[in-house]
């Protein structure tokens, strides 16, 4: 439906001389890319079009358009601090194509028909895939109508923010999605152990007098989990990955072939909890920021594979809800404006991953979770995303698309930005 | 030296010479809590505010004690009668009273950090009376100048902090500042009660109260707050006392010459026997005395400092 409004059905465009980084296909080299009618026609190493609007991309780099399968988007309900538009808006500005929005709306997106809400308020800036709750209202009573909320575009289901702590309900939903061949997102957090606390537990918080919230309460739901999906064959993600006892966890479960894949955060690889040190609100997220030894672990996972996904988790809030005391102040972090160049600068600059290595997990690999359509083929709906590698650039959260500014980032200096998107076809000038 | 700090958040951001600066200041203070009259007019023109977002007694008429000696004015808030009450934030609430020209925030907030927060975002100066279970700076101050006076300096003395170690922020002050000054402190209580990685504060860790006490030079009991029960911390509040209350018995086994110290405000019978509290080696009551000076000492300081102190005594002697 909104995918054939926003498309130019007149359109031919070149896409000339860039790089293109394509793992899927195991491409990395320069070529054209000529997209006519919204969809990719060829891929050669040169080609020449009269008729056709020529993109030169020298010197720039051509990816697999960038899905983030972990966002707050906050519509229905705090449309103050970002909506559908404005998040699809920020998704693009950071060079996404394609965005998966986690259900802890107001209400809860747990019926078919508020995933076509979500649906509906689509704009052609990026795609957007619900994610359906798994329980009626999140509450972790009963599974809500899974099926049916599949069956209108939910790409996967979760209770994000709110475990399902029954765990035989977890079973439930891990073995009735086995159906569908769609995974349950798991926001791992026995909510007993994490208690009422602020940050990392140890030392530091010891120091700082905050609740400490311990490792535990994250692996001791993921191990539950990865169980589960052994149990039920179903197939499990764990969200958000941000310890070492959690990637262990998972390390060992896909050896024994388990059907679980992990996304994480920039803010799991590149801060450490002594970024709290002076109680700055905009450093309180959950899972909380994790001790240097968890950094260092989470880089390695991001290394082997153990870890498939980088995502934002991209949380708004307003700045008089997050501009408050630090234990008090709401947990989370915005992330689509600042990923892809924190990701290049830490990452990539930094010889941890390749650029190929970062566009699976940017990229192939959620899309492949999630199901979404996305390859750079002949055929396919073309969505590429347009990177330059050597562009310099400060965070400024006085420019960002979104409707909230809580970065923690603000003032970094980063390298690599997306300078334009194609979405279904169409350019998205950044 | 010069005074040269806005705000005075913690323990651990101050040297060894600035505590030492502002225990020589509070003593001169407390010598003018013996006179007849009490006053000395060096903050006359100066406003300070008391936030107390938390209920308390002793902290909040020791501060207004301490400024009214030194003639400011001072303003009184506490949540219920505030805009907090009505939802107004924190930033919201201080920018207001900044707006009014004031010179000098004394605040406690349930909030460890509630106080650093507003310190980067306030011209005014920002006393900490106690956040969360991060800090009370002028407790740790007047605990050690308790010491002081009564042991007569720090260097080699052993320090043992008796009780609920994670929730107190008297206990990490204490243990910032004393250890700055040369003290070895020790800390005592259940297991459920001892922090994360306190040791690495600098602190030795016991759990049993018999085998600590004999090496104690002093002995600080802290308050055990009567709802960690309910939190599952701990079986009972008989099984606390018959583990960790400084009783008689317990006492037998102390140097003779040990010195009591005691927060407040005391659960007699739970953490500290009332003989005990009120004996001879309790040092319990001067604490309060103390606190005053100390409190003089820090808004004299905090507000400039600039008129030399001992002509400013003298004015009014």
């Amino acid at each position: 439906m909104s995918n054939s409004r926003i498309q130019n059905s007149e359109s031919r465009i070149l896409v000339k001389g860039g790089r293109v980084i394509d793992p899927q296909n195991r491409r990395d080299e320069v070529l054209d890319i000529l997209i006519e009618d919204g969809l990719i026609a060829k891929i050669e190493a040169k080609i020449e079009d009269a008729k056709a609007e020529v993109i030169d991309l020298k010197g720039k780099y051509v990816f697999p358009g960038l899905v983030d399968m972990h966002v707050h988007l906050r519509e229905p309900g705090r449309e103050d601090e970002e909506t559908i538009a404005s998040g699809s808006r920020a998704a693009a500005a950071g060079g996404f194509t394609a965005i998966a929005c986690m259900p802890n709306t107001q209400p809860v997106i747990d019926s078919q028909g508020l995933v076509q809400f979500i649906k509906s308020r689509q704009i052609p800036e990026c795609r957007v895939y619900p994610v359906g709750a798994i329980t009626k209202g999140s509450l972790g009573e009963e599974l809500a109508e899974i099926g049916d909320m599949y069956q209108s575009g939910a790409v996967g289901i979760s209770d994000d923010g709110k475990p399902v702590t029954n765990s035989n309900l977890m079973r439930r939903a891990l073995d009735y999605c086995r159906m569908f061949d769609i995974p349950v997102i798991s926001h791992c957090e026995d909510k007993f152990l994490s208690a009422d606390g602020a940050m990392n537990e140890g030392a530091l918080a010891t120091k700082l007098g905050l609740r400490g919230i311990p490792n535990a309460a994250e692996a001791a739901m993921a191990a539950r989990d990865v169980m589960l999906a052994d149990l039920t064959g179903g197939r499990v993600h764990i969200a958000h990955v941000s310890c070492a006892e959690t990637v262990d966890i998972i390390r060992r479960a896909k050896r024994a072939g388990i059907k679980v894949t992990a996304e994480t955060c920039p803010q799991y690889f590149i801060l450490s909890e002594e970024a709290v040190i002076g109680y700055d609100s905009m450093m309180r997220v959950n899972p909380p920021l994790r001790s240097k030894a968890d950094v260092m672990t989470i880089i390695d996972a991001l290394k082997d594979g153990t870890i498939d996904c980088i995502v934002t988790d991209h949380a708004p809030h307003s700045s008089e809800e997050k501009e408050v005391e630090f234990d008090q102040a709401p947990c989370g972090m915005l992330g689509l404006e600042t990923s892809l160049g924190l990701c290049w600068t830490y990452l990539v600059e930094k010889n941890i991953l390749t650029a190929s290595q970062l566009v699976e997990k940017m990229a192939v690999n959620p899309a492949r979770i999630l199901k979404i359509q996305n390859p750079v083929e002949p055929k396919a709906q073309a969505n590429l995303t347009i990177f330059d590698p050597k562009a310099e650039w400060e965070v400024d959260p006085t420019k960002f698309k979104s409707k909230s500014r809580n970065t923690p980032f603000k003032g970094y200096k980063l390298k690599g930005k997306a300078v334009m998107t194609i979405v279904n076809g169409q350019q998205i000038k950044i | 030296m010069k005074w040269n700090k806005k705000d005075l958040l913690d323990l651990e951001s101050l040297s060894s010479e600035e505590m030492s600066m502002i225990l020589d200041t509070a003593k001169s203070f407390r010598e003018v809590l013996n006179r007849p009259i009490k006053k000395v007019p060096i903050l006359r023109g100066k406003t300070i505010v008391n936030m107390f977002f938390e209920p308390s007694t002793r902290t909040s008429a020791s501060f207004d004690m301490a400024a009214k000696r030194l003639m400011a004015d001072t303003v009184n808030i506490s949540p219920k009668t505030s805009a907090v009450q009505k939802g107004e934030t924190l930033l919201d609430t201080a920018r207001n009273l900044e707006a009014m020209k004031i010179d000098l925030v004394v605040m406690r907030h349930s909030s460890s950090g509630a106080p650093h927060f507003l310190a980067s975002r306030i011209k005014a100066g920002v006393i900490n009376a106690g956040d969360g279970q991060h800090a009370h700076p002028t407790q740790g101050l007047l605990d050690m100048f308790t010491i002081k006076e009564r042991r007569g300096g720090f260097e080699g003395l052993n320090v043992l902090i008796v009780g609920d170690i994670t929730h107190s922020r008297v206990a990490r002050s204490n243990i910032n500042g004393l250890i700055k000054m040369g003290a070895k402190v020790s800390v005592c209580g259940p297991s459920t009660l001892v922090p994360v990685g306190i040791e690495q504060l600098g602190v030795k860790v016991y759990y049993n109260l018999d085998e600590a006490i004999p090496q104690a030079d002093v002995i600080n009991v802290l308050r055990l707050q009567l709802e960690r029960q309910k939190k599952g911390l701990l079986p009972s509040l008989r099984e606390y006392s018959l583990q960790f209350c400084l009783d008689k018995e317990r006492m037998a086994k102390a140097k003779k010459d040990v010195t009591i110290m005691h927060p407040g405000p005391m659960n007699r019978g739970v953490e500290i026997d009332p003989d005990v509290a009120d004996g001879e080696q309790s040092v319990i009551l001067d604490q309060v005395t103390n606190g005053v000076a100390v409190r003089m000492a820090v808004l004299y300081l905090l507000s400039g400092g600039d008129a030399p102190l001992a002509e400013a005594i003298k004015k009014e002697a």
